[in-house]
């Protein structure tokens, strides 16, 4: 039984209308970007065609409400992941920016030989930005590995942490196996690691979590976590850090400019307070007016529910796959092991781009590559991958109609 | 991309059974490097006589059907090609080869063989191989 009305929140999505190659549109992309509702997209048009503005400095009337409309995101954002202080919000423009700005901020404090760690099943967006601020600043950069099922080697983990380490930063939920850590386990272990000045520090890639599960901050326990809006049916352009207010408050600022400064004299700057230090220029307003409105969607159908049509539709993707004898799985072999709407997966014999070049005709959007993740796909001992990735708006009728035209794969390639 | 071509049968047959699979011995000019979109892995080697014309040319590796089927065509075709004609073949030509349209995304796999044997001339000469680009799609 599904919980969603899916037929129902397909009608707030215009494009799902489309046809591709002359076939009805099936997108399972979601996990690269998803579409956007009508809500989204009106009420980023509303902005423009009405209170369109600079924010903060401007008296004016369009000025007061954009920056009214701009800080109510920032509140909404904070509720949605139970934060306590709407300013622990730092608006940026993807998640990807968030990960350099706290690996840049963050690593400039630490001291030579101090250590940061990352899993193995990492995003490039939550490895290379640690990587190379460790090479900057002489910080050795760890990796802990994954288990059998694709989750982050607890028993590792301890065995890396030392008195040396200030950060770990592990994904929640994987770009590419679709597998859930358990970041409260991780928090609690990461937390009771003792350093000279206090314990060590838990970053959190919620880019394919916060967009599908119910995240919650200081539930999970942890420092910082990032997203994106375009995942999470909002605006490309705009992304997420989280950090707990005493934690952002001794880091330094990233970019600098207007907007993020206290006063200016010829040789010297005073920065402004959390979260503005943390964005200097324009920050994307109508991004975010676009953002809240996706938080709004999301809420009224309701986290949990997400989540339930996920997992469900997810389960009835795999139950199909496992039954195609010419399909490889990448991923935890047990049913019991919780895992999002992403599945990897391949054809024996056949690249993972050809599948997706043939299943592009017939208007099925799936992506192939390496997902920005080469470090996973050596373990996986894979080029690359095919990955289905589903939403909110993605039905068992269309899992049905991917998995027949895998025999149009079969059929070029036989 | 249609797939119900000869010119797409012709691919799947260069792809199924490549011509000029394996490495050059004693290679000139040799290059290996990875699709930094796809993570295909393909290397070229190629022996160049004194007038720096390819006289035989292999590659090795994995990709989709059209990079194989693409640098399995040109290890044919550019067979007896100096070095100089090498560098100036454009994505039209590696396309008529083909036969086939290729969508905009996938012009990239297309064109990889082509680069790789072209970064491997220009590293042979003592040029800056980056000049040309692996992603690019021209």
């Amino acid at each position: 039984m599904l919980m969603l009305d899916v037929v129902q929140i397909r009608k707030d999505f215009p494009i799902l209308t489309r046809k591709v190659h002359g076939k009805p549109l099936i997108y399972l992309d979601s996990g690269a970007s998803s579409q956007k509702p009508r809500q989204v997209i009106d009420a980023m048009t509303h902005y423009y065609e009405t209170y369109h503005s600079n924010i903060h400095r401007g008296i004016h009337a369009l000025g007061e409400e954009a920056t009214v409309a701009y800080e109510d995101a920032k509140k909404i954002t904070a509720t949605f992941i139970g934060a306590a202080n709407w300013k622990e919000i730092i608006f940026t423009k993807n998640t990807t920016e968030a990960l350099n700005l706290l690996a840049s901020s963050f690593s400039s404090l630490c001291k030579r030989g101090d250590e940061i760690i990352v899993s193995r099943a990492e995003h490039h967006s939550n490895f290379v930005p640690w990587q190379q601020y460790a090479i900057r600043y002489g910080l050795v950069f760890k990796i802990v590995d994954i288990d059998a099922d694709g989750l982050v080697d607890l028993k590792q983990l301890a065995s890396l942490l030392t008195k040396k380490t200030k950060l770990v930063s592990v994904t929640h939920i994987s770009n590419v196996l679709g597998t859930v850590n358990d970041i409260k386990k991780i928090a609690a272990l990461v937390h009771a690691n003792k350093t000279e000045n206090g314990n060590t520090l838990l970053c959190v890639d919620g880019a394919q979590s916060v967009p599908h599960i119910p995240v919650n901050v200081t539930q999970l326990d942890c420092d910082f976590l990032v997203f994106s809006g375009h995942k999470m049916l909002g605006p490309t352009g705009i992304g997420v850090l989280f950090g707990k207010k005493k934690l952002l408050d001794a880091l330094p600022p990233f970019l600098f400019g207007g907007g993020m400064v206290g006063s200016v004299t010829d040789q010297e700057t005073s920065f402004g307070d959390v979260p503005f230090k943390f964005e200097a220029g324009t920050p994307p307003i109508a991004e975010a007016v676009g953002l809240a409105a996706a938080i709004k969607y999301l809420e009224k159908i309701g986290m949990q529910e997400v989540w339930q049509h996920d997992q469900e539709l997810a389960a009835y993707a795999l139950q199909h796959l496992r039954q195609q004898k010419d399909v490889i799985i990448y991923g935890p072999s047990s049913d019991k092991i919780t895992r999002g709407f992403v599945i990897s997966f391949n054809m024996k014999g056949i690249h993972a781009h050809d599948v997706i070049s043939i299943l592009d005709q017939e208007g099925i959007a799936l992506r192939a590559g390496h997902h920005c993740a080469q470090p996973l796909m050596d373990f996986l001992c894979v080029p690359a991958t095919v990955r289905l990735t589903g939403y909110v708006y993605t039905t068992k009728q269309e899992i049905d109609a991917f998995i027949t035209s895998l025999d149009s794969v079969r059929k070029v390639f036989a | 991309m249609s797939f119900d071509t000869l010119a797409m049968e012709n691919i799947l047959d260069h792809y199924k059974n490549p011509h000029n699979k394996g490495k050059v011995a004693h290679p000139t000019l040799c290059n290996k490097e990875k699709n930094p979109s796809c993570g295909d892995e393909l290397e070229v080697s190629a022996h160049l006589d004194a007038n720096k014309k390819i006289t035989e040319m292999k590659f090795d590796g994995h990709g989709c059907a059209i990079s194989q089927a693409a640098i399995s065509m040109l290890s044919d075709d550019l067979r007896g090609k100096s070095v100089q004609e090498v560098l100036s073949v454009k994505k039209e030509q590696v396309l008529e080869l083909l036969g086939i349209d290729v969508a905009p995304m996938r012009i990239k796999c297309a064109m990889l063989g082509l680069r790789v044997l072209q970064r491997a001339i220009l590293q042979h000469e003592g040029k800056n191989a980056h000049e040309i680009s692996l992603s690019d799609t021209d």
